[in-house]
C-alpha cells in the first residue's frame, strides 16, 4: 500500500485528574498538560511499523484543533510521520464532521488506510472511525489488537467482549486501535529537530466546505458523585463479619 | 410520542443480557412503542427470548445468512432501511454496540449519543466523559432521529412476563462483503457472566502470575462469582482480555466486587463505580482503590485470599 493516514487528536493527557469547572460549563483544562490521545499514538506506531515493514510508503498525521494542535502534529513528525495535516478549528468539532473532514483528505490524496484510536480520551465518544468507514463505504475494524497486511487485505484482531475476534478486510479501510495493539516508541531528541523541518499543511475548517452539525449541545458538565470512602477491617474475620452483615457471603 | 427500535445483541443462539438493560433504559422515555430488531441468520430462539422482555412492543426478525456474524456494515444498511418512522435507534454500549451504532448514526447524517447513563426526557441525556470523571447533559436535535448507546450498567434489566408478537421482515438489501469473519475465540468457562454475575472477584498485578490466579478462582468459586481483572493483569498476560474490567474493558455493576491486588487506576475504577459494595485487599494502604472501597483490608492477598476462601461457608 500506499499511504496511511492517522489521526492525532489534542487532548488533556491522562495522567491529568480532570475536575469539572464549578459554573459547570465544561472541564478545567486551563493551565493542563495536553498530548496526543493515547489511543491514536499507539495508532501511529502501528503505521510506523507497517511502513518500516516496507508495506507502506508514507505515514501522514492529521488533527482537527486548535492551532496549538501542531504540537501534537510535531510529536508525531518526531515520532515518524513524514508530513502532517491541522485542519484548524478553534471550537470542537463533531464526531460525524471530524468523518467528514478525513473523508475529504482521503479523497484528495488517496489513502490506502487510516488508523485511528478507539476512542478520544477526552469525550469517550468512540464514533469517529466507524463514521468515516461508513461515509467512505469502506471496511472498518474496530478496537484492533493485531493487524496483519497482505497486499490487498489486512486480518485484524479485534478485542470484543466475548474474547478475540478475528476478521479479514479488504484495503482500503479503517482501522481503530486497542492499547494491547503495541507500545508507542519514546521520541529521541534529534528527531524532534529533524520534525522541524518536515511539512506541516494547515488548512482552514472552511476551506474543507463542510457543514458541521447537527451536533448536540452540550446542556451542562456536573462532577459524579463520589463514592463514600468506608471502612477499614484489621483482618480476614473482621472482612466475613462486615461481608455477613451485608447479607453478602 | 416516541418510537424506538433496539437492535438486539446476541451470540446466533442465545440473547445478549445487555438488551433488557437497553429496553429499561428505552421504557424510561415516552415511549409509544418499542420495537426489537434480530438480524441474524436463523433468529427463532433469540427472537423468543426478546419477546419475553417487558415493554416490548414487537419483535422483528431479519434473517439472512449475511447475518450470521455481527458485522457493522453488513448490519448497518438494513437496519437504515428500517429505521424511518422511528424517533429513536437504540444500541447497548458493549464492544458490539459501540462498532454498530455509530455507522448507523453516519449513515442516518447525525451524531451519536454515546454511553446513556440517565434519560432527562426524550432528547435530553446524562452521559460520562472523561472517563466519568464528568458527566455532561446532552440534547439531540429535536428534528432528527436520535441514535444513542446505552451504559448497561447504569439500568436495571426489564421482567421478561412479556409475550410480544415476532414479526419477520427479511430484506434483499445489497451488503457489501468487504468485510469477512474469519473467527472468534474465546476462553470459556463455566463460571458465571462477568457482566451481569451479582458477585465479582478481580484480580490485579498484585497476583504477579497466571498460576497465582488461581487464588482468584478459588475464592470466586466457593462465592459464586464470576472472574474479572485489571489491565495490567492482563497486559501482563496473566488472563485473556475479556475478563478485563474498566474504562477500556468491562463495565459492570455487581451487588459484590472485590478487588484483589488491583491499585486502582481512575480507568479501573470507572468500570466498577456502579457497584453495591466494593471491597478491596491490597498491601499498600495508599493504593486510590481504598478511596471508593466500602470495606478495605490492607493485607498480604497471598495470606489473606486463601484465608478468606476457606473461612467463608
Amino acid at each position: 500500500m500506499e499511504k496511511i493516514l492517522v489521526g492525532l487528536k489534542r487532548v488533556v493527557d491522562y495522567n491529568v485528574r480532570v475536575r469539572v469547572k464549578n459554573d459547570g460549563s465544561g472541564i478545567e483544562t486551563d493551565g493542563v498538560k495536553m498530548s496526543i490521545n493515547a489511543f491514536d499514538e499507539i495508532g501511529l506506531e502501528e503505521a510506523l511499523r507497517i511502513k518500516e515493514r516496507g508495506e507502506a510508503s508514507e505515514v501522514i498525521v492529521i488533527s482537527v484543533g486548535p492551532s496549538e494542535a501542531q504540537q501534537q502534529l510535531r510529536t508525531g513528525l518526531a515520532m515518524g510521520a513524514d508530513r502532517a495535516i491541522l485542519v484548524e478549528s478553534d471550537d470542537p468539532v463533531d464526531p460525524l464532521s471530524i468523518a467528514r473532514i478525513f473523508k475529504t483528505i482521503i479523497d484528495r490524496d488517496g489513502i490506502d488506510l487510516v488508523l485511528l484510536g478507539k476512542q478520544a480520551i477526552d469525550n469517550d465518544n468512540s464514533q469517529a472511525p466507524q463514521m468515516l468507514a461508513a461515509i467512505w463505504g469502506r471496511p472498518q475494524a474496530t478496537f484492533a489488537s493485531q493487524i496483519e497486511t497482505n497486499g490487498d487485505t489486512a486480518t485484524v484482531t479485534r478485542e470484543v467482549d466475548a474474547g478475540l475476534e478475528k476478521v479479514e478486510i479488504d484495503l482500503p479501510a479503517v482501522i481503530s486501535v486497542d492499547l494491547r495493539l503495541n507500545e508507542p516508541r519514546y521520541v529521541k531528541l534529534p528527531d524532534i529537530m529533524k520534525a522541524k523541518k518536515k511539512p506541516l499543511e494547515k488548512i482552514a475548517l472552511s476551506e474543507i466546505g463542510i457543514d458541521p452539525g447537527p451536533a448536540l449541545k452540550e446542556l451542562n458538565f456536573e462532577p459524579p458523585v463520589d463514592r463514600a470512602r468506608g471502612v477499614i477491617v484489621n483482618d480476614v474475620a473482621e472482612l466475613v463479619a462486615a461481608l455477613k452483615d451485608k447479607g453478602l457471603a | 410520542m416516541s418510537k424506538i427500535l433496539i437492535i438486539a445483541e446476541h451470540d446466533g443462539s442465545t440473547l445478549n443480557p445487555s438488551v433488557a438493560k437497553v429496553v429499561a433504559c428505552a421504557a424510561n422515555i415516552d415511549a409509544a412503542e418499542i420495537d426489537v430488531m434480530v438480524l441474524a441468520s436463523d433468529a427463532g430462539a433469540v427472537a423468543q427470548e426478546a419477546a419475553k422482555i417487558d415493554s416490548v412492543s414487537r419483535v422483528i426478525s431479519v434473517e439472512r445468512s449475511e447475518n450470521s456474524h455481527p458485522i457493522a456494515a453488513v448490519l448497518a444498511p438494513q437496519i437504515v432501511a428500517a429505521a424511518s418512522g422511528y424517533s429513536h435507534v437504540f444500541g447497548p454500549s458493549t464492544t458490539f454496540g459501540k462498532d454498530l451504532m455509530p455507522h448507523i448514526a453516519a449513515l442516518l447524517g447525525v451524531n451519536q449519543v454515546s454511553d446513556i447513563m440517565s434519560v432527562e426526557n426524550s432528547h435530553t441525556f446524562k452521559r460520562p466523559v472523561y472517563a466519568g470523571s464528568g458527566l455532561l447533559n446532552v440534547e439531540a436535535p429535536a428534528d432528527s432521529i436520535v441514535v444513542a448507546t446505552v451504559r448497561i450498567a447504569s439500568f436495571a434489566s426489564a421482567g421478561s412476563s412479556n409475550s410480544a408478537p415476532i414479526e419477520s421482515a427479511d430484506n434483499s438489501i445489497e451488503v457489501p462483503v468487504h468485510t469477512r469473519f474469519v473467527e472468534l475465540t474465546s476462553g470459556k468457562s463455566d463460571r458465571p457472566d462477568l457482566q451481569t454475575s451479582a458477585k465479582v472477584v478481580s484480580g490485579g498485578r498484585g497476583l504477579a502470575s497466571e498460576e497465582n490466579f488461581e487464588l482468584i478462582y478459588k475464592l470466586a468459586d466457593k462465592l459464586g462469582a464470576a472472574v474479572g481483572a485489571s489491565r495490567a493483569a492482563v497486559d501482563a498476560g496473566y488472563v485473556p482480555n475479556e475478563m478485563q474490567v474498566g474504562q477500556t474493558g468491562k463495565i459492570i455493576a455487581p451487588d459484590l466486587y472485590i478487588a484483589v491486588g488491583i491499585s486502582g487506576a481512575i480507568q479501573h475504577l470507572t468500570g466498577i463505580k456502579d457497584a453495591g459494595t466494593i471491597v478491596a485487599i491490597n498491601k499498600d494502604e495508599e493504593a486510590p482503590i481504598f478511596e471508593v472501597a466500602d470495606i478495605g483490608l490492607v493485607a498480604d492477598l497471598f495470606s489473606a485470599v486463601p484465608e478468606l476462601t476457606d473461612t467463608l461457608d
